[in-house]
């Protein structure tokens, strides 16, 4: 009983099962009970930002500015405009951030992955488990945001509430994008892309003035980026201002979702089950 | 009774390299199996595929009755792996560590804090519980990952190096734990570079080098089959071992010449020390020893097992 000759090669079967044990809640409740450690400071910096952005902006800069004519007709505050789009930008800053540099370093220097994919866990639990959480802080950020808004009085119709369910829909295409790109990152030089990718289109993408003030070309361009597609959605939303485009700016997040979700496992199970 | 894991022309390569060459065995249930071999030899990978966190190149393996390619999270369900190297995780208490672990496997939370307990005893750790992994010693460290490895109770308990860096008595208190949960049917399969650990806990062994199976049986098996019965161990001083060597060429069943010492296989080693001195031979040092597995892997391999 030594060895034996001309062993069949083995192709790479099993789909789902393989894949996914449908646990990613504990992964999302370590990921919790390691928060319960962490520094507070950033935590909460990720709700204040945007509200100082709006403070800035809405107020400061929109003293300047005045009111603004939407499309539809309808005038809006300065503030009112520019507060949607600071809230989806939160929640791409928010998804980002956890997906990325927090996935980054446990990929890289953390064996945590490795002991997770040793248990019963699958891949697919993980990138699942990783990106709900950065949901679920994309999720708080956003509601309390949009309390501020509330207070403020830029919800300015009904139709704001869906905005919860919106943002969380935009955090969880940039989470899966986010840890989809990071685990095929290698060193923290292209970590900077994640950066230089990040702040044109948080400037560009409309938040702070319409999509009308540029060129045809490049308008085609931001419409082509996926934050755009978020700070619209949002906005209609607030504004009150409902139109079927909706759907194709939701159908865009989907389809990040799937993508995201399919290359993480394909390479978590590539680096950690190979 | 089928075996708990059944292995069939088991290979895998990192491109170029072979790092587990086509090798058979069987492990049936409730046996504790050892895969004793010098650093390289593809210990830790065979374990990686029997854990089903490595997929293989070639042949045909099964876990349980399972295909670990297709049934990964179900065969991991029912393994309690103890990695080589230890990867706990940092950002949680050592409580913690084993109660988050065992909610991967789905054990709901008050078991888990139950067993947590429970093993934390088992790993005497009970006073750390509180406290931050990395302020751990090494060998503490070690014992939480042993611990952790038994939250899911699991049926087959993977050891790669177990009580690599342990001190004596955690070695022996972890031997015994060893032996308990055998006695409770758990089936073992370790690797080892500790005789003595593997000639205490192992049923069956195989001894492996360069991704191959060079030998298997169980450790008295091996040791009659592969050496004498006795072993003299010679030190001339580094120098002199080899021409002394030369000299003693035909006074026993086989010689080997290691950089310190040279070791004379034999029968009857106080009968073998006479006839040394009968040639005008004088060691600065000479001892008789029963042949142990050492030696069968030295003669196997041609390398002594701690370089
Ligand atoms: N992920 C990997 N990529 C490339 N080569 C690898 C990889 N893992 C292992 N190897 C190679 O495969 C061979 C067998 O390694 P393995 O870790 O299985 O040895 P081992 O018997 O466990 O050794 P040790 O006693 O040192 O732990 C080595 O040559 C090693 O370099
Ligand atoms: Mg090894």
């Amino acid at each position: 009983m030594t060895t034996t000759t001309a062993p069949a090669p083995v192709r790479r079967g099993g789909g789902v099962r393989a894949l996914y044990a449908g646990n990613a809640r504990a992964i999302l409740m370590r990921s919790l009970t390691a928060t319960k450690s962490s520094n507070w400071a950033v935590v909460l910096s990720g709700f204040f930002e945007p509200v100082f952005y709006l403070v800035a902006m809405g107020y400061g800069l929109g003293s300047f500015v005045g009111d603004l004519t939407l499309p539809t007709g309808e005038t809006v505050s300065y503030a009112a405009f520019i507060a949607p789009g600071l809230l989806a930008v939160s929640a791409m800053n928010g998804a980002v951030y956890d997906s990325t540099w927090n996935v980054f370093f446990k990929l890289h220097f953390g064996k945590l992955y490795q002991a997770q994919l040793t248990t019963s866990i699958g891949p697919l639990d993980v990138a699942l488990g990783e990106i709900s959480y950065a949901l679920l802080r994309g999720g708080v950020y956003a509601l309390g945001f949009l309390t501020v808004m509330q207070v403020m009085g830029l919800n300015l119709a009904w139709s704001a509430v869906a905005a919860v369910p919106a943002v969380l829909l935009v955090a969880f295409g940039f989470a899966s994008v986010g840890m989809a790109v990071t685990s095929y990152l290698k060193t923290f030089q292209q970590m900077d892309w994640v950066t230089f990718v990040m702040l044109p289109m948080f400037l560009f993408s409309a938040t702070f003035y319409p999509l009308s003030v540029y060129p045809e070309p490049i308008q085609w361009l931001i419409k082509a980026m996926p934050l755009w597609h978020g700070v619209e959605l949002v906005r209609g939303l607030t504004l009150g201002v409902l139109d079927p485009s909706m759907y194709v700016h939701v159908a865009y997040y989907v389809v990040m979702v799937v993508v995201g979700l399919t290359f993480t496992t394909t390479r978590l199970r590539a680096l950690f089950l190979d | 009774m089928t075996p708990v894991i059944a292995a069939r022309g088991l290979t895998k390569t990192f491109g170029d390299l072979t790092a587990v060459d086509g090798i058979d065995f069987e492990v049936p249930a409730g046996e504790s199996f050892g895969l004793l071999g010098p650093n390289g030899a593809g210990k830790s990978t065979t374990m990686r595929m029997v854990g089903a966190v490595s997929s293989r190149t070639a042949g045909d393996l099964r876990v349980l009755g399972l295909d670990p390619d297709a049934h990964g999270p179900e065969i991991r369900s029912q393994l309690g792996v103890v990695p080589q190297e230890d990867n706990l995780d940092p950002e949680l208490k050592v409580r913690e560590n084993l109660i988050v672990y065992g909610r991967y496997f789905g054990i709901p939370k008050a078991v888990c804090a139950k067993r947590a307990d429970e093993l934390l005893a088992f790993a005497q750790l009970e006073d750390k519980a509180r406290n931050k992994v990395d302020d751990l010693s090494g060998g503490m460290k070690r014992r939480l990952t042993i611990a952790r490895a038994l939250i899911n109770e699991p049926r087959i308990l993977m050891l790669d190096e177990p009580t690599t860096g342990l001190d004596p008595q955690a070695r022996h208190v972890l031997w015994d734990r060893l032996f308990r949960l055998k006695e409770r049917g758990t089936t073992l399969v370790l690797t080892t570079h500790y005789m003595d650990e593997a000639e205490q806990l192992c049923d069956r062994l195989v001894v492996v080098d360069h991704g191959r199976i060079m030998a298997e049986g169980s450790p008295s098996q091996l040791i009659r089959q592969y050496a004498s019965r006795e072993v003299a161990e010679l030190r001339f001083g580094s120098d002199r071992n080899a021409d002394a060597a030369a000299r003693l060429e035909g006074l026993a069943e086989r010689i080997e010449v290691l950089p310190d010492r040279v070791l004379l296989y034999t029968d009857d080693g106080e009968a073998l020390l006479e006839r040394v001195t009968d040639l005008g031979l004088h060691p600065t040092t000479s001892l008789v020893r029963r042949s142990s597995l050492e030696d069968v892997f030295l003669r196997l391999t041609g390398r002594s097992l701690i370089e």
